[in-house]
Parts: structure tokens; sequence; C-alpha cells
């Protein structure tokens, strides 16, 4: 192949050249509005060089709905794909991009950030810091993750995008049976993104062990700066196996080394050993901040104290060690003989334990509560059952014998999905929406985001639940279409109907930021929701400084403390 | 209210579906020993999750129903509770049984799957080479002499051993009615234990996703009489042609080819990759060097023939 010649989109259709031209008139439109509006020098001395924690939070948050909408499109178009037996809408190549796309943007693009725009906003407000550690070095990150993430998000119509999978897997992803450059992007993407990620690792891990205020040892840390500690250890140890794993198959594919290939000694299944280290305590990385967000949010609206605040630390450091042995559980079917498997099959149930343990906990956080239904409480309950069911379907998946019949099924896809959705997505939309007003000055509306709550929870469950039963009927994963006699046509169009139900939810989000900046009241308190850990004690909109006075502590929810006993917490000890 | 409503449907529809339909799913209707084994296994772990869950909806809706501010008193303050070592002791040595009993049925199941399966000892197994390339898959029987593309006759009541490997991405060997799956790949060979009890036709496929035309990789298996699954090899050989090295490497270009039947196999000119021929050190010494040597040449021909397009 000619050297430009892999820069061609190796499937032209009129809606990647759809695709491109809306590009190009997008961004003229912002150029010129920007210009319009004489906002350039705002944007580049307020935003663009930005070091305060809470914009760069902001601008993750902003980057995160962007590729939500991105991985939400391809989604759209996978379950359009199959909704029908034998349907023509994509061919075998583009349904290939468009999944490879949907789960990295998913996962690395939509869920990380979202993830670390929240720890960002949110956790030296928590611990009574000023900034984090090294707020350049968190520009620095952002910066990567986001130059990352458009590298990536610019492939599908310079040269292709990857089609060989989110995880892809060697040799199908080498210079042999991968000849455009859609691989090269993910390689290199993922990198600038992935390095951004762990020096973001780095950061909290100082942030949070350094720059607590007086009298916060680490047993009265909330439990959402908790699960960020835990996090960004699990990001120190898991990155660098990715920054490695993927050099090693930059190399492969444009230098010519042979470590993953099929000749000369390469092995595939070192391909799969490497991603897999690093991608099991992935999963962990965008689950445990989830934990937090749901602690928050449950005691909050529970209006009580985190039930078994010690058993919720120990269960988390459980999980989070857990995570880095059990990654052979990705791939039984290597073939590593019953003794390997038993070991990965009893390591993973084992995580069952402690994730039980929070359930139990969080379930008797509302005993004797007194509960309030918000959006952010309605998405945090919600959770509980619907990930449960995500859960238990996962130790159903851990028992190796019976794995052999669920791997690379519609069952997995279901079953991660019930994790997955419920476990990260739901958690960033309830926190979006705790911790919302903080951000903005104002609340966003109860009503629409009750509504969006419904579309999204009932459209979620109708999209993916099918998937268990085709999945039990021997549908493969990753197909782009299936014949009639298969009889999956009816429960497929059935997640297609419910992919609509997400999607309308999804609209609903936007609409209630748009309603809500316009319409409502500018008139809040500092503390709306009546919560309980310090980022509410301070002004809203927070001023650069977060805190005039550097609170102290003496208790796991000092605020509320604060409010209950009229302690002064800013009294200087 | 609306979650209630949710879940009733939920679990309506598990009940009609694993129960009650016309045609059970494929994975729960085994005809063989591992398959039923495997089957086995969902279903108590099924029934054992199906406790777990009842246990937590029992408890959440009792919290969400009994403590929703509206039933309460408005100057009602809930308690600080810390929580409690009795409780907290239930939950976690209870799970522990739980996960206990399902790694003692793993363990011992799973050892059951990786074997020939049980009642099948006396028999020699019917060994078949099963390869795949881009889009289709190569059935050798080495007993027999003979080979097929695309689709398997198999006897009944004998235990059979599938050699799995790939002349292209990692696939996975799959005929869920008879029993799980597991990878072909490039540098080695896998073994796959495999029975069959009840004659009839049915689905095998690569599960594994391997490019562009993946979806359609899949096989047709038929499950004979021994005395019936006799005469169709006589029959292959009295009418087939050989397979040459040039027809078989015909047959490994990137593509979809139908079904077609051989005498002889492949595996005499492109010997699988086990033993001294295995792509990694699996077993080559340094005297045998140049048999490996040979065979890596013969590797890479092959994989530069599958991107020759």
């Amino acid at each position: 192949m000619d050297y430009f010649d892999r820069f061609a989109v190796p499937h032209p259709s009129p809606a990647i050249y759809a695709s491109m031209v809306a590009i190009g008139l997008t961004m003229i439109a912002v150029v010129a509005g920007i210009t319009y509006f004489k906002k350039w020098g705002y944007l580049w001395r307020e935003w663009l060089t930005t070091v305060d924690h809470k914009r760069i939070g902001i601008m993750y948050i902003l980057a995160a709905l962007l590729m939500l909408f991105r991985g939400g499109v391809d989604a759209l178009m996978m379950r359009a794909q199959t909704a029908i037996p034998d349907n023509g809408l994509l061919d075998g190549q583009h349904y290939n991009e468009v999944f490879t796309t949907h789960g990295v943007v998913m996962i690395l693009f939509m869920a990380m950030p979202f993830i670390i725009g929240l720890m960002n906003i949110v956790t030296p407000l928590q611990i009574g810091a000023r900034d984090v550690a090294f707020p350049r070095l968190n520009a620095v990150s952002f910066w990567l993750f986001f130059m990352g993430a458009m590298l990536f998000n610019i492939s599908f119509v310079v040269g292709g995008s990857p089609d060989a999978g989110w995880t892809s897997y060697f040799p199908l992803a080498s210079n042999d049976f991968s000849e455009s450059v859609g691989s090269n992007y993910y390689a290199i993407a993922i990198q600038i993104a992935g390095i951004g990620t762990l020096l973001t690792g780095i950061n909290f891990i100082v942030t949070i062990l350094k720059m607590r205020a007086p009298g916060m040892n680490l047993m009265k840390m909330p439990m959402f700066t908790w699960s960020i500690l835990i996090t960004n250890f699990i990001i120190v140890f898991a990155f660098p196996v990715l920054t490695v794993a993927l050099a090693l198959m930059t190399m492969d594919r444009l230098f010519g080394t042979q470590f993953f290939t099929m000749a000369n000694g390469g092995s595939d299944m070192l391909w799969a050993n490497l991603f897999w280290v690093w991608g099991h305590p992935e999963v962990y990385i965008v689950i445990l901040p989830a934990f937090g967000i749901y602690s928050e949010i449950i005691s909050t609206f529970a209006r009580r104290n985190l039930y078994g605040y010690n058993s919720m630390v120990i269960s988390m450091v459980a999980i989070s060690t857990l995570s880095f042995i059990v990654w052979a559980h990705h791939f039984y079917t290597m073939g590593h003989g019953a003794m390997v498997n038993g070991i990965f099959s009893i390591t993973t149930m084992a995580i069952a334990v402690p994730t039980g343990v929070k359930i139990f906990n969080w379930l008797f956080t509302l005993w004797k509560g007194k509960i309030v239904f918000t959006v952010p409480m309605l998405y945090s309950l919600a959770f509980i059952p619907i990930f449960t069911l995500g859960g238990v379907t996962g130790v159903m998946l851990a028992m190796a014998s019976a794995d052999y019949q669920y791997h690379n099924t519609m069952f997995l896809v279901a079953h991660f999905h019930y994790v997955l959705i419920p476990g990260t997505v739901f958690a960033v939309l309830a926190g979006f929406t705790y911790w919302w007003p903080k951000m903005f000055g104002f609340m966003l509306s109860e009503k629409i985001g009750k509504w969006s709550f419904w579309f999204i929870t009932i459209g979620f469950n109708v999209t993916f639940f099918p998937m268990f039963i085709t999945g039990l009927d021997g549908q493969a994963r990753r197909m782009y279409t299936y014949s009639e006699s298969t009889g999956y046509g009816p429960l497929n169009m059935l997640s297609f109907v419910g992919a609509i139900g997400l999607a309308i939810g999804f609209a609903l989000i936007v609409y209630n930021i748009y309603w809500s900046t316009r319409y409502a009241s500018r008139n809040i308190s500092n503390d709306p929701w009546d919560a309980r850990s310090l980022e509410w004690a301070t002004h809203t909109p927070i001023p650069e400084y977060n805190f005039a006075i550097v609170p102290t502590v003496d208790s796991t929810e000092a605020f509320w403390d604060a409010k209950k006993k009229a302690l002064n917490y800013l009294a200087v000890k | 209210m609306k979650i209630k409503w949710a879940l009733l449907t939920i679990l309506f529809t598990i009940a009609t579906v694993l129960t009650g339909c016309d045609n059970p799913l494929m994975v729960l209707d085994p005809k063989g020993p591992v398959a039923a084994t495997q089957a086995d296994v969902i279903m108590i772990s099924i029934w054992t999750m199906a406790f777990v869950v009842l246990v937590v909806m029992v408890l959440y809706i009792f919290m969400i129903m009994k403590y929703r501010a509206s039933k309460q008193r408005d100057d009602y303050e809930p308690p600080h509770i810390e929580g409690s070592k009795v409780l907290e002791i239930i939950w976690v040595a209870i799970p522990i049984l739980i996960v206990a009993f399902l790694s003692v049925v793993t363990v011992k199941t799973t050892n059951e799957v990786e074997a020939t399966p049980k009642g099948y000892g006396d028999q020699e197994p019917l060994i078949i080479y099963a390869s795949s390339s881009n889009w289709k898959w190569h059935f050798s029987y080495p007993e027999e002499d003979i080979e097929t593309v695309n689709y398997l006759f198999l006897p009944t009541n004998r235990p059979i051993e599938f050699k799995l490997y790939s002349f292209g991405p990692i696939s996975s060997f799959w005929i869920p009615q008879l029993g799980g799956q597991k990878y072909a790949m490039s540098d080695m060979v896998n073994t796959l234990h495999l029975a069959a009890d009840v004659p009839g036709e049915y689905m095998g496929r690569n599960s594994n996703f391997s490019g562009s035309g993946f979806a359609q990789q899949t096989f047709n298996v038929n499950v004979l009489s021994p005395e019936d699954y006799d005469k169709w090899v006589d029959e292959i050989k009295a009418t087939a042609k050989p397979i040459t090295e040039e027809k078989f490497n015909e047959l490994l270009k990137p593509g979809h080819v139908g079904q077609s039947t051989y005498t002889g196999t492949h595996l005499e000119f492109s010997p699988a990759p086990e033993g001294e021929n295995a792509g990694h050190d699996h077993g080559s010494s340094d005297t045998e060097e140049n048999d490996s040597k040979d065979s890596h040449e013969e590797h890479s021909e092959h994989s530069n023939m599958n991107h020759d397009h």
C-alpha cells in the first residue's frame, strides 16, 4: 500500500462524507462565533490556560458529554443495524469500526474523563484544599487526554477508524490483518491520553495524602475522597502496563518488530495478557469512584450518616487488590487448563464478597433514614437492584466451566453493560446533577431530570436484558448481521426500541441543561441539598482559592456536624 | 412503584424464557455430556444467584417503602448509626459460603469438561484437527484420512478430541449444543473435549471476532449414529478428490468458500503448530532447530497469503 493510500477511508459512504462536511462546518461556525462575540481573550485566559482544578474539571465533563454523544450515536447505529435480520444499513467493515470506536470512546474518553472531571472538582473541596498538589501538571493531564481523544475521533474521516475491537487483539490488529491506519490511531491516541491519566493518578495521590485540612486523618475522609485515593493507586499501578503494551503495539505496526505477530516467535497471547492486566483494574478505576459518589448521595438524601464507614473502606481496598489478580478470566478459553482457570474463578468470585458488603451497607444507610427522592437519589436507588443483577451475572461468568458457553456472546455484553451503566453512567449522571449547583450556582430542573431518569432506566433494561437471552441462545457478540432462521430478530428489535428510549433520556438531559441555564432560579444557598461534606461549606460560586480560611475537621461529616452541633469548623485550632 | 413493575416484568420474562418456550435456548438444550454439565452449572448458578437477588430485593423494597420522607414525621431526625459487627459478620460470612459452594462446583466441573467425558473413557477418542482461516473452518480427520471444509460429521457415543489452531486471527471454536468454546490460535494447538449423544444437525461457529467476514464464519455439525458415520466416511473416500497443497492454499485465501470435502488431510504438508512445530517454545529443542525453522517459514507464508488481498 502506498503511504497516502493508508489515509483513505476504507469504506467510503455518504454518511462518512456527510460527517466530514458537518465537522468542517461546525469548526468554521465555532471559530466564527467566538470571533463575532469577541471571546478569544476570555477563552484563552479563563479556560484554555487555566490551572484551576474546578475549571479543568468542568472541561473534562464537557469533553465527556461530547464523547457520550459520539459513543451513543455509535451505539444507536449498532442497535439499528442488528434490529432486523440481514440488515444492510452498515457493511461488516463499517460495523466493526463502529463497535470498536464505541468501546474505546465510552470507556476511555467518556467514563474516564467524566470520573476524572468530578474528581477534579470535588476532591480538593472535600479535603479542604485550595487546589491539587500540582495544578500545572493537572492542566497537562487534561490537555493530553483531550488531544488523545480528538486524535482518536478524527480517525473515522482521515484513514478510517480502528476496526479490531476495543480489545485490539493480535494478530487481528497487526499489519497482516488490519492494513489501514486505524489501529495506529488506537495505539497512539490511547497512549497520549493514557499518559495524561497516569499523571492524574500521581497528582491526586499526592493531593489527598499531603493536602488534607487539619484534623482530617485518613479515617475521617469523606467516602468519595477515599474512593478517589484508591482509584488513583490503581491508576498508578495499572496504566504503566498499558503504556508498555501500546508502545510494543506501535513498534509492531510502525517499525516491524514482532512482539505480537504470528511469525518469528511473536505471541498473540502476550497482548491479551498485557491488555487485561491493565483492562481489569481499569473497570475498577471507573467503578470505585462511582461507589464513592453513591455513598455521598445515599447518605445525603437518606439524611443519615453512611452505615459501616470502616467496612466501606476495607471493602474498597479489598476490591482494588483483587482487581489485579483476576485478569485471566477474560480468556478462560485460551486453553490454560483446569488448574489456572479454577484459581482465577475463585479470585474472581471472591470480589463478590466485598462488593456485597457495600450493597448491604448502602441498604442499611437507608434504614431509619428519611429518604428524599431527588434526581441524584433516584439514580443511586435504581443503581442498587440493577447493579445487583450485573454483579450476580458476573459471578455466573466467573465460573470457568460455564464461561466456555457465555464467552464472546451477548450474555457477556449484557453483563458488562449491567455493571457499567448503572455503576458508572448512573453515578456520573447522579454526581453531575448533585454537584451542578456547586459548579454553576443554580440547580438543574428536577422535573425534567426525573423524566430523563425514567427514560434512561427503563430504556436501559429494555435494551440490555434481552441480550442475556439471545446470548444463551448462541448469539455471538460483534456480529454485524445474522440470518432470520436464528430467531434472534424479535429480541434484537426490542433492544433497538430500548436504545431509542435511552437516546430520548440523554436528549432530555441536554434539554434540561438548556432549560435550567435559561430559567432556573439563581437564588440558591451554598448548601441547597442539605449535604454533609466540606464542599458545601464554601461559597457558591466557589472562589478561586476555595476556602478563605482552611477548615478544621474532627469527624467524617465535618460540615454536617458543624451545622447540627453548631460547631465552628472554621475555628483555627 | 415503576421500579417494582419493571422488576416484575423482568422476572416474568426470565420465567417465561427459561421454562415454557417452544424453542429452548441453545445453551440450555444440550445434546452431549459436556454441554449437559455446563447447562447444569448454569442452572445451579442461576438459582443460587436468584436467592441472592431475592434477599437484596426484599431488603431494598422494605427500606425504600418504610423510610421514605413522606411516611415520616416532619421533625423526625434520623439517628447516627456507626454500623453493626454482628450484621457485618453475617453479610461477609454468608457470601463467603456461597462463593465457596460455587467454587467447589466450578473446580469440579472445569476439570470434568477439560477431560474425556465420564462414561466415555473406555473408547479411543476420535481426533479431529479443526483449524480456522479467514473466514472458514478446515476439519482434518487423520484417522479416517479425510478433510472437510465448513461442515462436520460426528458419530454419537464416542469421545471426540478437537485439536484447535488458526491460520489467522484468534478464532473460537464453538458448538453450543455440544459444549463450550475454546480458542484456535496460530502458535499452539488447544484441545477441546466433546461428545454427542443425540443425532441431529447443530450450529457451530467462530465466536471470536476476526475481521469483516466474521459474522458468516459458521459451520454445520451433523451428528450420526456410528453405523451411519462409517457409511459417510466410506462414501467420502469413494467419491472425494484428494487435497493438494495447491488446492489448500487456494482455500486459505480470505473469503467464504462454502462446503467441500477431500481425501487426505492438509496436515501432511502443513503440520499443526504442536510439538516441534509450535510457534513458541513448547518442546522444540536446539537439535530440531531446522525443523522448527521450516515450519516458521511455512507459517509466515500462510500469513502472507492471508493478507494478500
